[in-house]
């Protein structure tokens, strides 16, 4: 799919940006901001025209079959795009009514999911009163009236608490269990993490990387060992150390004292920098092996500028 | 947990059925917005009956009328006029807030009929300008004003103005959802002022300045008020000018030019809303 603004810069849109979504799995579509996701959501939703190329959602043309394909998807968009002054349940009841729900059903299921997004206190306050968390819940109950067998979710927990954030992946997860195919963008790469099955990986409107996350955590090429220091020591030394064993650049993270080094070898590395360690008298707070975090691929990944040629051959 | 979804959504009979049940259900929304904050909507059917009082008493004075003719029944058919006119912005806020919001793509993204939309809107608007024309009505008989034809021209002439407030509804959906954001919103807001001001509404368009008068003239807002000032029987300094003789005929063709422009230009921004 390729899709240029009017005025936007030369990488804004999507350029060649492509997809697979098997059904009845997650998809995380991960990405820095201005990467694109909100633009590739908003052409399988049918709300923006593509330049060229194609996309088919539960079958149908985004293009000449929009009203079949709007007929398949939910969408939880970026922002909450709910009626501010009128209240939680009556923005339910509206679009239980506009999902041709009877009115009587349309009461019901809004008590329902106020009840289930634990929004029943403030059912009938105007939505402006309420709080960020809340209006997200809001926003995703009411994609919820009907469970269409496509979701699409733009950046669903943005500025939610831990604990809203659970509820959250709950509800996307007890959709996922009916069988409901769903698109999730996210900043968050636990969230991709814990909710996707594949993980597409997206920079200046291009997929870069794709894969399993385990995949994807494993195209760094091996593993990590975090070697955690006490305030004093000479870092210079363990720098020293390590490089004999390191295959990439090493990391060190000052405020935490903490040097983070790939390696391939994993249990011979770990032995040699504990004994050459030992040998100079350092004795690490702590020293583990770990695989590395999709942060870490992510951060790899958006910072190069060419990506794709450093991950195809491990994938 | 979601078995009682809606089987049957498009059964090509009843999708006339679901577009009009859906456009009530959209314009349902205002009206709840209306409970939820009544004091909006209040001063929104107030705020005329506060200018032609305004006109009416503090400037009214300093108008003389021909033949003596009571001014404030020159003034009223004309805020009737002006009230439909001011109608613009309530319909360009609404829908640039829906849009700004998101609303409008919740909306669009749902399997509904796009025109369901654009005509909730509609209903909504007609009725809050049908109920502030009414109050300003029956406000302008408790000052003094009257009409003096038969019970139908009256009738006629709330048809005229319901008709240029169809018309301008369709330019308001059109601005709302071609302003990029409440700045641009706020600067058609401004000219709102002007454009009544170059009408006939407060004053006779024979005082201006030939050119600016003759722009009064052709003003759609003229035409209507010089039409139902016909219709009520109130004065209505006739001119001389070919728009005036036929202001009756005006009063049609100018909503409907207007709405043969702006309807389809509403259409398209809301299909292409987002480009
Ligand atoms: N209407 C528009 N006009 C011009 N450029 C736009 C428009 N919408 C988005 N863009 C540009 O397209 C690029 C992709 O935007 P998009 O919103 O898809 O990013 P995103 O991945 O969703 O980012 P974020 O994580 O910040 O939400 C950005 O560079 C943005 O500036
Ligand atoms: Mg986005």
């Amino acid at each position: 799919m390729r899709k240029h603004y009017a005025g936007g810069t030369k990488d804004a849109g999507l350029n060649g940006f492509d997809l697979t979504v098997r059904r009845g799995s997650v998809c995380g579509l991960l990405g820095p901001n201005g990467a694109g996701k909100t633009t590739a959501i908003r052409v399988l939703a049918t709300l923006l025209e593509l330049d060229s190329g194609q996309a088919q959602v539960a079958g149908f043309d985004v293009t000449t079959q929009a009203r079949q394909v709007r007929e398949n998807i939910g969408l939880v968009g970026q922002y909450a795009a709910i009626d501010e002054i009128m209240s939680g349940r009556q923005n339910l009841i509206m679009f239980g009514r506009l999902n041709h729900l009877s009115s009587r059903e349309a009461d019901k299921r809004a008590d329902a999911l106020l009840e289930q997004f634990d929004l029943a206190e403030a059912a009938r306050l105007p939505v402006a009163k309420y709080s960020g968390g809340m209006r997200r819940r809001l926003d995703l109950a009411v994609s919820l009236i009907v469970s269409p067998p496509v979701l699409f979710v733009d950046e669903p927990t943005t500025g939610l608490d831990p604990v809203g954030r659970r509820e959250v992946w709950a509800a996307i997860r007890s959709r996922v269990a009916d069988g409901t195919t769903v698109l999730l963008t996210t900043q968050y790469l636990e969230e991709a993490d814990q909710l996707a099955d594949r993980i597409s990986m997206l920079k200046a409107g291009r997929v870069i990387a794709e894969g399993t996350p385990d995949e994807l955590k494993g195209a760094l090429g091996g593993d990590w060992l975090d070697i955690v220091l006490p305030l004093d020591t000479d870092k210079s030394v363990v720098m020293r150390i390590v490089e004999s064993v390191a295959s990439g650049p090493i990391q060190a993270d000052d405020e935490a004292n903490r040097i983070s080094v790939p390696v391939i070898e994993r249990t011979r590395a770990l032995v040699t920098v504990a004994r050459a360690l030992a040998d100079a008298q350092i004795e690490p707070q702590d020293l583990s092996l770990r695989r590395p975090t999709l942060d870490e691929v992510f951060i790899h990944l958006t910072s190069t500028n060419e990506p794709e040629a450093q991950l195809e051959p491990t994938l | 947990m979601n078995n009682a979804l809606p089987a049957a959504r498009t059964t090509p009979i009843s999708r006339f059925g679901w577009l009009l049940a859906d456009a009530w259900t959209i314009a349902r929304r205002d009206l709840q917005h209306w409970r939820q904050q009544p004091g909006a909507v209040i001063v929104n059917w107030f705020f005329p009956i506060m200018i032609a009082l305004m006109f009416g008493l503090l400037f009214g004075g300093a108008i003389a009328m021909p033949d003596g003719a009571s001014y404030f029944e020159f003034l009223m058919p004309g805020m009737f006029a002006m009230t439909m006119f001011f109608g613009l912005e309530a319909t360009m806020i609404a829908v640039n807030t829906d849009a700004a919001k998101g609303i409008t793509d919740r909306f669009r993204a749902m399997p509904m009929n796009a025109a369901a939309v654009l005509l909730g809107r509609c209903v909504a608007d007609m009725i809050s300008s049908a109920i502030g024309l009414l109050i300003l009505m029956v406000a302008g008989v408790l000052l003094g004003w009257r009409w003096h034809g038969p019970l139908t021209a009256a009738l006629a002439a709330v048809g005229l103005l319901l008709l240029l407030r169809f018309a301008i509804l369709w330019i308001g959906i059109f601005l709302g959802l071609s302003a990029k954001g409440p700045e641009s919103v706020a600067s058609v807001q401004i000219l709102i002022w002007p454009v009544s001001f170059l009408s006939n509404v407060f004053v006779d368009t024979v005082t201006m300045p030939a050119l600016l008068g003759t722009i009064a003239q052709w003003n759609p807002l003229s035409s209507t008020a010089t039409a139902i000032r016909q219709l009520f029987v109130n004065p209505g300094w006739r001119g001389q000018a070919w728009i005036i003789d036929n202001a009756q005929l005006m009063a049609v063709v100018w909503p409907l030019i207007l709405i043969a422009i702006f309807l389809p230009l509403s259409v398209r921004g809301y299909r292409k809303l987002g480009r």
